[in-house]
């Protein structure tokens, strides 16, 4: 926020006059354009209790039901976007590993699997998933056929960023690690990796955002996740407005809380980087206590240097 | 493969019809996405406000879900139109937000002094955001702003698959449903449809991306 006040100086008393006159007339607009929207529902009986009641209020006799699917379903969203992610991260870091360490008469294959999968949409992928492998034989649940095409998708996202994570590390790194006899394996393993996914954690936890947000195709391959409980929950209350609006909530406020967390790591990431950069060795010694907690945190005072 | 050459023109029209929705959703997006970028950093609070929730509420959204609300919100408060309106609108509502966060933060990739300068000099916020700040800002703006472009066109199958009509992600439908052809060689054709696009367009954006960054 500090940044964007650059863009103009302190309001003296005439800006600040100007400044009020236009958020009075900014907020009336947005209260005039929401009573709009308002009055459209209202002349559509969209506020009669009957729609509101089954979702919101603990006394409706159906309320109970209705919050055990929601329940269910937000257990199997979740499960989902955590096995999809899991996958992606042990297969994105394998492929991005190959993909460095590769021999250049192979690394091609690896560059263009990753370059195909990545243009690839991923509700492709998914429904790819669904309608080619039973015809090959396999029989699995839903969620497996979700996961595997989240899974294809995803991974090379994370091969991308791991890669990213790897290449932004200072050569030192690895020239040390070389130098002191470490194995390929032993380098990348002991040195790149551990500092790699330090300085990719906002990202990777961004991206988890967007497994989150995409196991919601799972409603085209019948796997019942939340929009395709509220589909059902619609059906039979005939409430899409307010099935609809009570799903984006939920995924709101959990994607919401994880951008957060994001945000938060990013800020204590670079706190520490901007310390151990210090040549006061001391700074350098309480951020890597401080930030790194699990002792990663000497390896990105090292890297400072 | 056979089916992919004896179905050429359905999925040329596909191609067409998927070429047609994007263009329309970028020219939307972008539009609503600059707009909302100057509400977020302007000194006018409400307006900040407006863009802040905007941009939380349709980034941490699915768009499967906004899609929703188009198809059954909208004609309930009176909108009607085609499906493929509403996909198009939908794909808009849910990119602008992308396309803000990635203006806002080349906004914020101008270094301060340059602001400063311009203020210096006398420009008002209208003047130095549009002759000083968006000229430096569009240059760091290009490469975040290509990845949403492309992910959006991979978006566009997430409302093929509402039934925007005739897509390239419909040809797959009717194709494997009506006719009853593999599966296989019939998504095929579809990836190959997609990748038309979206490998072009990386490459396109690495070779703007080249020409106009600045080293920062």
């Amino acid at each position: 926020m500090s940044t964007t006040s650059v863009l103009y100086d302190v309001p003296g008393p005439r800006a600040k006059r100007r400044v009020l006159i236009f958020s009075v007339l900014a907020g009336l607009a947005v209260l005039a354009a929401l009573a709009l929207v308002g009055v459209k529902l209202n002349d559509q009986d969209q506020f009669a209790p009957e729609k509101w009641a089954p979702l919101f209020d603990p006394t409706d006799e159906q309320f109970p039901l209705v919050w055990e699917r929601i329940g269910t379903a937000l257990g199997a969203t979740l499960t989902a976007a955590a096995l999809a992610m899991v996958f992606s991260l042990v297969i994105g870091t394998l492929l991005a590993v190959t993909r460095v360490t590769a021999a250049r008469w192979y690394r091609w294959a690896v560059v263009g699997l990753i370059e195909f999968l990545r243009g690839v949409p991923v509700v492709i992928a998914i429904f790819f998933a669904a309608r080619v492998l039973p015809t090959l034989g396999a029989d699995l649940d839903p969620l497996w056929y979700l996961v595997i095409g989240l899974t294809l998708y995803n991974s090379v996202v994370i091969a991308e960023i791991v890669r990213a994570g790897i290449d932004s590390l200072p050569r030192g790194q690895k020239e040390a690690a070389d130098s002191l006899g470490l194995t390929r394996g032993q380098v990348l393993r002991l040195v790149l990796l551990p500092q790699a996914f330090r300085a990719m954690l906002p990202a990777l936890i961004s991206q988890l955002v967007v497994v989150l947000k995409d196991t919601s195709l799972g409603f085209i391959i019948s796997y019942e996740e939340l929009v395709r409980v509220a589909g059902q929950i619609k059906e039979v209350l005939s409430n899409p407005i307010q099935t609809y609006l009570l799903i984006a909530v939920i995924f709101i406020v959990v994607n919401y809380a994880l951008s957060r967390l994001a945000v938060y790591t990013e800020r204590r990431l670079s706190q520490g980087k901007k310390t151990a950069r210090n040549d006061d060795g001391e700074a350098a010694m309480l951020t890597a206590t401080a930030v790194g907690g699990a002792g990663t945190g000497a390896g990105a005072a090292g890297g400072g240097g | 493969m056979n089916v992919i050459l004896d179905n050429f023109a359905q999925y040329r029209d596909g191609f067409l019809t998927t070429l047609k929705f994007c263009a329309y959703a970028l020219v939307g997006s972008l539009l609503l996405g600059t707009i909302i970028a100057a509400f977020r950093v302007s000194p006018v609070p409400p307006l900040r406000w407006v863009g802040t929730s905007y941009v939380n509420v349709f980034r941490n959204c699915p768009l499967t879900v906004v899609l929703f609300f188009c198809a059954f919100g909208l004609p309930e408060i009176g909108v009607n139109g085609l499906y493929f309106w509403f996909g198009v609108a939908g794909l808009v509502l849910y990119t602008a937000a992308f396309v803000c966060e990635a203006i806002r933060a080349g906004i914020n990739s101008v270094p301060a002094g340059q602001a400063e300068a311009a203020r210096a000099v006398g420009l008002t916020f209208t003047q130095s955001l549009s002759s000083v700040i968006l000229p430096q800002a569009l240059r760091t703006v290009v490469p975040p702003l290509g990845s949403v472009i492309i992910a959006m066109v991979k978006n566009s199958a997430i409302a093929g698959a509402f039934g925007v009509g005739g897509d390239l992600f419909a040809v797959s439908d009717s194709l494997t449903g009506a006719r009853g052809e593999a599966i296989l060689p019939v998504l095929t054709g579809v990836v190959i449809g997609y990748l038309l696009i979206t490998i072009p367009g990386g490459m396109l954006l690495n070779l703007i991306e080249r020409k106009v960054a600045i080293a920062r």
